[in-house]
């Protein structure tokens, strides 16, 4: 009977709810008791997309019973005969384009911007005393809020939703970028002057390398914040689009339209946050964080 | 033969009336001073006695202290601190090519890659590296640069008794292989007198011992009497 001792913790289960050494036990040492494992564990597979498979069973199930309004929340399969529908008729593809066109520009000029305000700001005591401070101010505005304004000024065409996007992402990459580089340890600074380098080469060598994993986090934000602001824009006043789709179908009624529109904005949220962390891996590859 | 006598009697650092203050504290007290070419100089003193103030002005790393006095030091210096301080996202290559650029520099990081016992660990990150080899790949950054000057802020502080012995053996291989002027900042009295040639006791701001180490002497241990005495410390040995 000189089982291993986590088998025979299992047989004697029954018995002894603490397994302490058995009386008789040639070795004679006492057993070591495993400490109680505090960490979660090893990842369950494909445990991201477990909880929406879930979701999407117990819907596809509730309607294939009849519990569901057909007319509040159509089934699963409606949505996707829908979507089909509005693709083969060209109307998705094209709001689809106009929404991707919109957000892609204004998420350009707002990276571009947050990134170069970042380093005017980071790299320059008068820049800072010139950036910071305006687009903390520019923060605690509310970015939606300033749609009347910039509907007077620009007009009611594409510039206005371009530039109400660039600044709803603008401003999550500008501050978790600056902060980075604010947070650069004064160590490398003081290395980088030992070892001769110039300006530019410490810039390149380790502003840039060292702000990288706070930009990565305002990169995310702001992707993120660029369809929220689209989803808000669009259904303000806007004659094609996603939101502009959803829209209209409220007006007449069809949930099942509204549905198609959720889940593209969320393929897109999902598709172009799971980009950036791919390359945010790639990139920081160096990190030994928690998550690997 | 006139070359000759020039490197011996030239000086790589120097100072005259060195003065540095903080907030109206004298930190350095015009400090005179002048090491010359080649030579291992340790610095010792007290937490706090201006050992690392006196470095980082030879080093030009005093930027906003107040100060004043002469100071002329070589055009090649490196610095090696306390902390390895490689870059975490530059492979240990890369971080030892820091500021060297080219296809020849990449050539000499290899080799003196290899002179620090670190040959094969090109590719690694520097969070890979254990404190001792971090500070190896350190030394190795401050000999691609062949500087005529090497200061030192106590680099070996923070590593373990066994790993630092090592580390003093190969300080010691390097300088007799390479030559330059040192200065090792420290407050390990058995550091000093194990490695120098010549050891100076800051005190209040000033230099308050100057000590040439014979290495040929028998009795080491006066030399570790001495200091210890400058340095105000009394040795109860029962």
């Amino acid at each position: 009977m000189t089982t291993s001792a986590s088998t025979s913790s299992s047989s004697a289960a029954g018995t002894a709810a603490v397994p302490v050494s058995v009386a008789g036990d040639e070795t004679g040492g006492s057993q070591v008791r495993r400490r109680r494992r505090l960490s979660p564990g090893k990842r369950l597979p494909a445990a991201p997309i477990v909880g929406p498979a879930l979701v999407l069973a117990l819907w596809a199930a509730a309607s294939a019973a009849g519990q569901l309004d057909p007319a509040a929340i159509p089934a699963p399969w409606t949505v996707l005969r829908t979507g089909v529908h509005l693709w083969t008729d060209g109307t998705l593809p094209n709001d689809i384009l106009t929404s991707l066109r919109r957000a892609a520009s204004g998420f350009a000029i707002g990276l571009v911007a947050g990134v170069l305000l970042a380093l005017a700001a980071g790299l320059s005591r008068v820049g800072e005393a010139l950036i910071d401070g305006t687009v903390q101010l520019n923060r605690a505005i509310p970015a939606l809020g300033l749609i009347p304004l910039f509907i007077l000024w620009l007009g009611i065409g594409e510039t206005f939703k371009v530039a109400i996007i660039a600044i709803v992402v603008y401003i999550p990459i500008y501050l978790n970028t600056h902060a980075a580089l604010s947070g650069i340890d004064s160590r490398f600074v003081e290395l980088a002057e030992v070892q001769g380098l110039s300006r530019f080469q410490f810039v390149r060598q380790i502003v840039v390398p060292g702000a990288l994993p706070g930009f990565f986090v305002g990169l995310r934000l702001g992707v993120t914040g660029s369809w929220l602001g689209l989803v808000v824009l669009e259904q303000i006043n806007a004659t094609s689009g996603l939101g502009y789709m959803m829209f209209q179908a409220q007006n007449y009624g069809q949930s099942d339209v509204i549905l198609v529109g959720l889940v593209v904005y969320g393929i897109f949220g999902l598709v172009s946050d799971s980009t950036v962390r791919l390359f945010e891996r790639r990139v920081l590859s160096w990190r030994r964080t928690l998550s690997n | 033969m006139a070359p000759h006598t020039e490197q011996l009697t030239r000086s790589a650092v120097r100072l005259r009336g060195l003065t540095r203050s903080f907030g109206g504290r004298k930190v350095l007290d015009g400090i005179d001073l002048a090491i010359p070419a080649g030579q291992f100089t340790a610095l010792l003193g007290h937490s706090g006695s201006g050992k690392s103030t006196l470095l980082r002005a030879v080093a030009g790393l005093d930027h906003q202290v107040e100060g004043s006095g002469q100071l002329t030091a070589p055009e090649r210096v490196s610095v090696v601190f306390q902390d390895s301080r490689l870059l975490p996202w530059r492979r240990v290559l890369d971080n030892v090519l820091l500021g060297s650029e080219g296809r020849e520099a990449a050539a000499k990081g290899r080799e003196a890659l290899a002179e620090v016992g670190l040959k094969g660990r090109e590719r690694a990150w520097p969070s890979e590296l254990s404190g001792g080899e971090a500070q190896r790949a350190a030394l190795a950054r401050s000999l691609v640069r062949e500087p005529e000057l090497l200061l030192a802020d106590e680099p070996f502080g923070a590593l373990d008794a066994l790993t630092r012995i090592r580390m003093h053996g190969l300080l010691r291989e390097l300088w007799e292989r390479h030559r330059p002027s040192v200065l090792l900042v420290t407050h390990d009295v058995d550091e000093a007198v194990a490695l120098a040639e010549r050891v100076l006791v800051l005190e209040e701001g000033r230099i308050g011992l100057d000590l040439t180490i014979d290495r040929d002497a028998a009795a080491r241990g006066e030399y570790r009497g001495l200091l210890l005495a400058a340095l105000g410390v009394t040795e109860d040995v029962r």
